[in-house]
């Protein structure tokens, strides 16, 4: 696998006693969907927020081995985490809009980040809201509280509101597992679109969710990863016997 | 069928008495100093001096005492207590150390409003050597206030959702960042209703400034804060018990107990009407 974004290598991490992540190595490769799935309590969403140094605030962690961004460790201590976690940025599992205005959830990461201009500002606004294909249902309202959209145009417009800054990767915790059928499909539809310009990792509980979207499928149980490789042949030739009884939902 | 029928009768009208009884004292207790105060009540006695030994006139260098030693106790006690339950609740890791912390504040506010009177004295008039007068007071004050604006603003800001915290953190902001613009303006209306509620508590205490700068009586308004000063709670209880002509004066003492009772009844209006809006913002 060339274009390799993040490398993870020999990854272990610790809550307290428990010992979440066994030596997960694995190549992310930039501009591709890798779908994440595994059982409850695999380590899959600690694995996604291992990346952009989420797990920090957690008391008790800890974290061993290389996460490598663009040849960084970004677990060296000279590293800034804030720098991390702008150029990766988050959804998670529920929506989580701030209850200011929609405009104002935008621009946010913008100006906490020392964004002044009001013109760029408006402009990345905008694109960012396009980006995420909520910008015609919204457009009339920039002033309105996020909190009066539905829970759909609620988790779009978190994604907005991590494009605005201009991320390179984007990481999602199961985005639309809180959301009904047609909103999981626009943001399905969404992630594809994304993908041409992020590289996006995405932790999703639903088989067919990861069969859809995904260019690669990395299955994790008990903290281990057990098998990577492209969603094509995960979901038809998995190598693993175990791989392929939670693929065809024998247990999980 | 039936026993559960009566068993419940019984604890309802048990509910019942209850909140009757609390109600009716207070009707009861209002009425009186409404019914007795109110005569005194007019604009000459609030902006007026005692005169004739205190057996006339009216009760303005007490307003102004009052005022003055709750604006002390309020620059004391908002910045501390608040900057002290930030820490508590972002900063310090749940530890031994922290829950003793936790632990002593909590106690802190039970401890009586003497023994804050007398350390106020000890620490402020006599160590810090400020004398009696209205900043020791005000500051004895703001330490006795301390135990609950520091408990009232820990619990407003776990109220605010730890995803608003996660949300900026991911989008790069410091945590000093997400806490200052993305926590403190939906915490600071439920901080604001904890410390007035303890501020107004504050300006009705007796024992704290009876040590600390309170005075019998001054012909003169306070010329700064380190005058001696006159205080409506203080001013009610000399009015009531220590006055040569107690029977003469007692509408005075009533008028005095309606004013204080008036302060701190809009003091805590205000600590309504900014709860409420906490509420509005929350259900936004």
């Amino acid at each position: 696998m060339n274009n390799v974004k993040i490398k993870v290598e020999d990854f272990n991490f610790h809550y307290g006693k428990t010992h979440v992540l066994k030596k997960v190595s694995m190549d992310i490769v930039a501009n591709k969907v890798t779908g994440i799935i595994g059982p409850s309590g695999c380590g899959k969403s600690t694995f996604l927020r291992s990346i952009n140094r989420m797990n920090d605030t957690i008391l008790g962690a800890k974290a061993e081995g290389r996460i490598i961004l663009d040849g960084r460790n970004i677990y060296d201590d000279d590293i800034d985490v804030v720098e991390v976690r702008r150029k990766a940025g988050m959804v998670f599992q529920k929506s989580n809009p701030f209850p200011k205005s929609i405009f104002d959830n935008i621009a946010y990461g913008l100006r906490i980040n020392g964004v002044k201009d009001k013109y760029y500002i408006h402009e990345r606004v905008e694109k960012s809201l396009r980006d995420a294909a909520i910008w015609d249902e919204v457009k009339g309202r920039l002033n309105k509280n996020a909190f009066e959209l539905s829970g759909g145009q609620q988790q779009r417009l978190c994604i907005a509101r991590a494009l605005a800054v201009e991320p390179e990767i984007v990481l999602m915790d199961e985005p639309a597992s809180a959301l009904d059928p047609t909103a999981t499909l626009k943001v399905e539809e969404l992630i594809q679109e994304l993908k041409k310009k992020y590289t996006i990792i995405i932790v999703t509980h639903n088989m067919q969710q990861a069969a859809r979207i995904s260019d690669f499928t990395a299955f994790f149980m008990m903290g281990e990863l057990v098998e990577y490789d492209v969603t094509s042949i995960m979901f038809t030739k998995p190598v693993k016997k175990i791989t392929e009884d939670y693929i065809t939902g024998r247990f999980g | 069928m039936k026993k559960p029928h009566i068993s419940d009768m019984l604890g309802f009208g048990f509910l019942r008495f209850s909140v009757g009884t609390v109600i009716v004292a207070l009707i009861i207790i209002l009425f009186d100093i409404i019914s007795k105060g109110r005569g005194v009540i007019c604009w000459k006695f609030l902006i007026t001096m005692p005169k004739n030994g205190m057996t006339e006139g009216g009760i303005l260098p007490a307003i102004i005492g009052t005022f003055l030693v709750t604006v002390i106790t309020a620059l004391l006690s908002i910045p501390l207590g608040m900057g002290c339950a930030i820490y508590l609740n972002e900063y310090a890791r749940e530890n031994m150390l922290n829950r003793l912390i936790r632990m002593s504040i909590r106690n802190l506010s039970g401890v009586p409003s003497i023994v804050y009177g007398l350390f106020g004295v000890i620490l402020f008039v006599q160590v810090m050597n400020l004398g009696t007068c209205i900043l020791s007071a005000g500051m004895t004050l703001g330490l006795m206030t301390l135990p609950w604006t520091i408990t009232a603003s820990e619990e407003a800001l776990k109220n605010v959702p730890k995803s608003y915290r996660e949300g900026a953190l991911a989008l790069g902001a410091t945590k000093w960042q997400s806490i200052r613009t993305n926590v403190l303006p939906y915490a600071i209306p439920g901080m604001l209703t904890g410390t007035i509620l303890g501020l107004s508590r504050a300006a009705g205490e007796t024992a704290p400034i009876l040590f600390t700068g309170a005075a019998f009586f001054i012909p003169f308004l306070p010329k700064s804060l380190f005058s001696q000063f006159m205080a409506l709670p203080y001013h009610l209880y000399i009015m009531s018990t220590q006055h040569h002509a107690i029977s003469k004066v007692r509408p005075i003492a009533y008028g005095t107990a309606l004013v204080l009772i008036a302060l701190v009844f809009a003091m805590n209006l205000g600590a309504v009407i900014a709860r409420y809006r906490l509420r509005k913002i929350k259900m936004e």
